[in-house]
């Protein structure tokens, strides 16, 4: 693997042999010393254009447990907003001897900017790009899901058959946008549930089913048995000021998990949030503390995730010894 | 300068004679030491015209000035550009654009027609000195905020009221802006995968919808730059039906290019409004064959390449036209069969100059040369 900017570059087998190398990292995690020799004398550059301290400090462990050396980069918003700041600030960090390099951008489509033009010659790791995609997080929810059902018995699985309702701001969303293409390539149906006002007009055209219904949805529409997995998504206050809904009341009360909701979930139906959760808006306390909840699993599974993608960008041959 | 007997060229109308040109004009006869151009087998057309050019002078000389933009032109084959409004200062003033008219008669490559503001600033709130641009030296005939919309209604209105009293035309950027707030890319499928904001074609119809009524109410005459979708056809369509004097223009890239390019997420193909879906250039090129749309213009909106060299979002709208248009025109309208010589010499040269009311005397065409 030479970059990974996006879920769609990824075949079946492809994404299982990811999830596969993270069952082994994550085996790491209980030794005394939970360290890889692996990547010594890499450098791994994360470049977080965007604020993004979860994710950030995710990759950080990640290369860390590797034996990388990390080097990182961060920018508030629009402060660095002008073309220029994108070549300039990857070829200055290039120009220190960097392998790979981690990149959060607000503009969809800059990691594939950064990995297509000739400006650097490290490996591109997508760590989010404006509302286009979020593949290690895909990645990680997909572990979490595949570890959920089937254990110890996880290696060389897919998701076939499993049932995945994700609800909200679906039109903002690289999370969403990932899980949608990443989760049906590893054979799950995937079902978008939210306001007509935050679905893409384009949805029609990706490989889900969508409702505004999620009292039907969470009722099994449209399989007629109800989800193994329901992945909230976060709404970004920005959001509640722009009309896209009429306030936050009226969204929880028709989108949030809220308690009642959360109560007509079967027992083995898994909830899931990428984070930050908003409590008591689009998901209640009750849910995301709840058993079913594997909130911090996938917290967990992402650093493993990390590892596995740094490791097979850098460490499998996919890069040559002392590139820089 | 010595004459130039250009011979054999073949005219629009399929026909070959020889071409005389002495001191800048057609004559009928080769005076002695006429300099002879072989040019058998190659195409005369009239100079092109361009009703939509950006030339950035003054203000924005590190993306193009007076000079090369019309170097550009003459390198095209036009020998007339109209100078889009969008300078800083802003071209809303007699001062700005008798400046910019100069500078193009200064350089001497092409006929620089500036384009007045319709509104102080481009800002949309009160009407410019247009009577002041039309009576300066710079006789301005064609006003347009373009690169925005002129979106309040009733200060349309007042523009397309204003502009009747001396044939004048308001050129309108048709694109409503609370529908395309942050808007980078056609909406649609390819948009929603992208996670690019969508630019729905409803945004650009509604406006041309509004103005044409407009237009009819009060009588006067609108012009709609780069319409770029099949609904705003349908609507020009029912518009010349009615009798209502609009005229419209496609540019060269929305005659050739579709959306699916944004996908590369290489910013040299962002422009606005946005490149759309090949249903949509289908209609275009159809609508300019039957006349819905009268004329091709350029929109050349060069930029300095760190604003392309960037994330899609963060680079600017715009790319190059003037020294490709022919060619485009020919790949896409004449390759295909769907115009003729005679009609390119129409919708890139007089066409546009009838549209720009640039003046007859100061040009004479081919088939004026051949009578004379």
């Amino acid at each position: 693997m030479r970059h990974l900017l996006s879920v769609r570059d990824l075949s079946r087998d492809e994404a299982v042999g990811i999830l596969d190398v993270a069952e082994d990292m994550a085996a790491v995690a209980t030794r005394a010393v939970p360290k890889l020799p692996t990547l010594r004398g890499r450098t791994v550059a994360n470049l977080f254009f965007e604020d993004s301290t979860r994710t950030r400090l995710s990759f950080e462990a990640a290369a860390k447990r590797l034996s990388a050396d990390v080097i990182t980069f961060t920018a508030k918003g629009s402060s660095v907003s002008k073309g220029e700041s994108l070549k300039d600030t990857a070829q200055t960090v290039a120009a220190m001897g960097v392998d790979a390099v981690v990149i959060r951008h607000g503009a969809s489509g800059a990691a594939r900017t950064l990995a297509d033009g000739d400006w650097i010659d490290a490996a591109v790791v997508n760590a989010g790009d404006g509302t286009h995609e979020h593949p290690t997080q895909a990645l990680l929810d997909a572990y979490t899901m595949r570890k959920t059902r089937h254990g110890d018995a996880s290696r060389g699985r897919d998701l076939e058959g499993l049932r995945v309702t994700i609800v909200g701001d679906v039109l903002h969303s690289r999370v969403a946008r990932s899980n949608a293409w990443l989760l049906a390539t590893l054979g799950a149906r995937v079902h978008l549930v939210g306001p007509g006002t935050l679905l893409p007009p384009g949805v029609a055209g990706w490989p889900v089913s969508t409702g505004t219904d999620l009292d039907a949805a969470l009722a099994g529409e449209p399989w007629g048995e109800h989800p193994d997995a329901v992945m909230m998504l976060r709404i970004q206050s920005e959001r509640m000021h722009d009309a896209f809904f009429p306030n936050e009341r009226e969204y929880t009360r028709e989108w949030g998990l809220d308690e009642a909701r959360f109560a007509r979930l079967p027992a083995d139906t898994m909830v899931m949030h990428p984070g930050p959760m908003n409590r008591g808006l689009e998901i209640s306390s009750a849910a995301a503390d709840s058993a079913r909840s594997v909130v911090l699993d996938q917290v967990t599974n992402g650093v493993s995730i990390r590892m596995a993608v740094l490791y097979l960008v850098l460490g499998a041959g996919g890069r040559k010894e002392g590139a820089s | 300068m010595s004459a130039l007997v250009i011979s054999g060229a073949t005219l629009p109308d399929g026909t070959r004679r020889d071409l005389v040109v002495d001191g800048g004009v057609f004559v009928d006869d080769a005076p002695a030491g006429a300099i002879r151009i072989d040019a058998d087998g190659l195409q005369a057309l009239p100079g092109l015209v361009d009703l939509h050019t950006h030339l950035r002078e003054p203000g924005f000389e590190q993306s193009e000035t007076v000079l090369s933009g019309t170097r550009a032109a003459a390198a095209g084959g036009f020998t007339a550009v109209h100078a889009m409004a969008n300078t800083f200062p802003v071209q809303d003033t007699a001062g700005v654009v008798e400046q910019v008219a100069s500078l193009g008669a200064q350089h001497g490559y092409a006929t620089v027609r500036p384009v007045g503001a319709v509104t102080v600033g481009l800002e949309g709130r009160r009407l410019a000195e247009i009577g002041a641009m039309a009576r300066s030296r710079a006789a301005v005939r064609m006003f347009s905020d373009d690169g925005k919309c002129v979106a309040d209604a009733l200060l349309m209105r007042r523009a397309l009221e204003y502009v009747a009293g001396f044939d004048g035309v308001v050129a309108q950027h048709a694109q409503e802006p609370r529908l395309t707030e942050g808007a980078q890319m056609n909406e649609g499928e390819l948009s929603s995968e992208l996670g690019l904001a969508g630019w729905p074609g409803v945004a650009e119809e509604a406006i041309i919808a509004r103005d044409v009524l407009l237009a009819d109410q009060v009588g006067a005459r609108l012009h709609v730059c780069h319409v770029s979708t099949a609904g705003s056809v349908e609507v020009l369509r029912w518009a010349k039906g009615r009798g209502i004097a609009v005229t419209a223009e496609v540019t060269p890239h929305h005659l050739l290019l579709t959306e699916q390019l944004a996908a590369s997420y290489d910013a040299r193909y962002k422009v606005n409004p946005p490149l759309r879906s090949t249903e949509d250039v289908a209609a275009v090129r159809a609508a300019l064959a039957d006349g819905t749309i009268d004329i091709v213009a350029t929109d050349h909106a060069p930029h300095p390449v760190e604003s392309k060299e960037a994330a899609w979002a963060e680079a600017s709208f715009g790319m190059v036209g003037l020294e490709s248009a022919l060619s485009v025109v020919q790949a896409a309208m004449v390759d295909t069969g769907l115009l003729g010589w005679v009609d390119v010499a129409r919708v890139l040269s007089s066409a546009p100059a009838a549209i720009g009311r640039l003046g007859v005397t100061t040009r004479r065409s081919l088939s004026a040369a051949r009578r004379t």
